[in-house]
């Protein structure tokens, strides 16, 4: 008897890059956000080989997730070509075996910095989204303890202070991201990176949503069929980004949120942010036999 | 009237109302004692005020005044004492409330202005938006009716409309104090309690500032309880006075009395000083 027969073989590293245990710790808190819907848990936010602030949360979330069977999708800013995603993408794929796509109907875990695909999810995905600051109270309360029992309390009305302020200001509310939602009618979230555009994707959705925060050691879930609510006053609706009559200069479609490219006379062109998305669009015009799948905006309208 | 004013630190207070109140006290304290470790910030003290009176505690710094006043403001529980409010759906001593009735409470039936404006406005939203924040915790989700009710309580604190978003720390200090005025009386409370409200205004400023809390209180019939140091603002304002030195209440009367016959060592010369 030796110790080579009672251990494993050596390995360069633990399967999907984290060690056991805080994959263990991971699932756990996970686990418990799927429980209690919208509300942040605390976890130890390992060190991953990306500096804070690149989306070391999401990645643990999505490393702790990986199987070789996975399907692996990265989004940075509505694109798959980024730098960023396409570094984030080859590493999933590499510590863990699992393939990589662009396709949002093809991938089973997407993570997502900034944006909800607009492609229908389904039942059975997972996205996973990397979130900068997941205190809604921050903005309100600056003391991090009492806006915890501020949440314990579901003591929210201040944080309709911040719309009041914006109508104040601009006339109309401008939230560009982070736009506070009630999940399941207790929690209130920051939906932190998406911008308004995407908030209704998240009400009643078949797929399961993961946000976390590496930095701020915090994470919280969005389970399918959970509904989340953007705050409103009673008398000044919730609108999205006033994106529905905007067209693709490049791949023709419109409706969708798009990303503005300033040009050189001064004036603005526009580019589907969901760069997949255009893609397809581009292709399916030259005959190629890709599939668009259902959208959750149509013609610029929620369906 | 004599029987019912107290001399001396050692005999107890009585509370026995001055003969010409007819209506029972809008709030009664008894018994309140606080220690904080070894200090004894507040020794078995006992205050009423009557609806639409003003009650006016004065004394030294560190007698135990302010601390009353967060009693008042249930930010701060005693060791002992009963503290009770007489409006409808309110009964039992209001200590014994659970955190989030207490919130209630202190939001809608209860306004405070404090010496510093950073303690009781969020600096950096602007001053409707401080008014709109207690509307929105009493459960306002109209941005119309908020927009609405904070100018009118902007209005009765006499603040310049055409200021009204602009941030509280671009304000003078009067200013200031008047959005926490409105601030406090956005939602008409029973009770309004002023903790050295005018204490580093400048002479003109104080008497604008206590100009608007005389009028309030004259067209409104707001139960008000001022602390101060400052016997001529206590004078100006208040009805009845309480006189506190360390921990305890020395001496209480009708204003006049306090100020032309004190009786007790400390208040003659409180008011020696003073005069």
């Amino acid at each position: 008897m030796s110790i080579a027969n009672l251990t494993k073989a050596w390995q360069p590293m633990s399967y999907g890059f984290l060690d056991a245990s805080a994959k263990r710790e991971l699932r756990r808190k996970m686990l418990k956000a799927i429980a209690v819907p919208g509300c942040q848990m605390p976890y130890a936010s390992r060190e991953v080989p990306m500096a804070r602030g690149w989306g070391t949360g999401g990645l643990q979330v999505t490393l702790t997730l990986l199987k070789p069977s996975s399907v692996v999708k990265v989004i940075d800013q509505g694109a798959d070509d980024s730098v960023n995603a396409a570094s984030i993408r080859s590493f999933l794929s590499k510590v863990s075996g699992a393939a990589e796509t662009w396709d949002t109907l093809a991938a089973s875990l997407i993570q997502s910095r900034h944006r909800i695909p607009e492609e229908r999810l389904h039942a059975g995905q997972i996205l996973v989204l990397q979130v900068p600051n997941p205190e809604p109270l921050r903005p309100v309360e600056p003391n991090m303890s009492i806006a915890r029992q501020m949440h314990a309390d579901a003591d929210y009305g201040r944080l309709w202070l911040i719309l009041y302020e914006r109508i104040v200001r601009s006339g109309r509310i401008m939230e560009g991201a982070a736009y506070p939602s009630l999940v399941n009618g207790r929690h209130v979230m920051t939906p932190s990176p998406i911008p308004r555009w995407d908030v209704p994707k998240l009400h009643m959705a078949q797929h399961l949503t993961f946000l976390s925060a590496g930095r701020e050691k915090r994470l919280y879930a969005v389970p399918p069929f959970t509904k989340v609510e953007p705050l409103v006053f009673s008398d000044v609706p919730f609108k999205v980004e006033d994106h529905g009559a905007l067209t693709c200069h490049r791949s023709g479609v419109s409706g969708f949120y798009m990303n503005e490219i300033p040009q050189d006379n001064g004036g603005s062109a526009f580019e589907v942010s969901d760069s997949h998305l255009g893609i397809k669009a581009i292709r399916q015009a030259e005959g190629e036999a890709d599939r668009i799948g259902a959208t959750w905006y149509q013609n610029g309208q929620l369906a | 009237m004599v029987s019912e004013r107290t001399i001396g630190m050692t005999q107890t207070l009585s509370l026995l109302p001055p003969q010409l109140m007819t209506t029972p006290p809008l709030l009664t304290m008894t018994g309140v004692s606080r220690r904080y470790g070894d200090v004894v910030a507040l020794q078995d003290v006992s205050a009423l005020a009557y609806p639409g009176e003003v009650l006016g505690i004065v004394g030294e710094s560190g007698s135990g005044k302010s601390t009353l006043l967060r009693m008042m403001n249930l930010e701060d529980t005693p060791d002992t004492g009963d503290y009770r409010l007489a409006l409808p759906d309110l009964a039992g001593n209001l200590f014994g409330l659970d955190r989030f009735a207490r919130r209630m409470l202190c939001a809608t039936r209860i306004g405070i202005v404090y010496q510093n404006p950073h303690q009781g406005l969020l600096m950096q939203h602007t001053s409707s938006g401080n008014v709109a924040e207690r509307l929105l915790i009493a459960g306002e989700r109209s941005f119309a009716a908020l927009r609405a009710r904070g100018r009118t309580a902007l209005e009765a604190s006499e603040f310049p409309l055409d200021r009204m978003d602009a941030r509280p720390i671009e304000l003078s200090g009067g200013m200031q104090q008047r959005v926490q005025l409105a601030k406090a009386i956005a939602l008409e409370p029973a009770l309004l309690l002023l903790d050295e409200p005018t204490t580093g205004l400048d002479v003109s400023v104080q008497a604008l500032v206590l100009d608007t809390l005389k009028r309030l209180q004259r067209d409104r019939a707001i139960t008000m309880v001022i602390v101060s140091h400052d016997l001529g603002v206590i004078r100006t304002m208040a009805d009845r006075v309480m006189v506190m030195r360390r921990g305890r209440v020395v001496e209480q009367g009708l204003s006049d009395q306090i100020f032309q016959d004190p009786q007790h060592e400390y208040t003659q010369q409180l008011v020696h000083a003073k005069l």
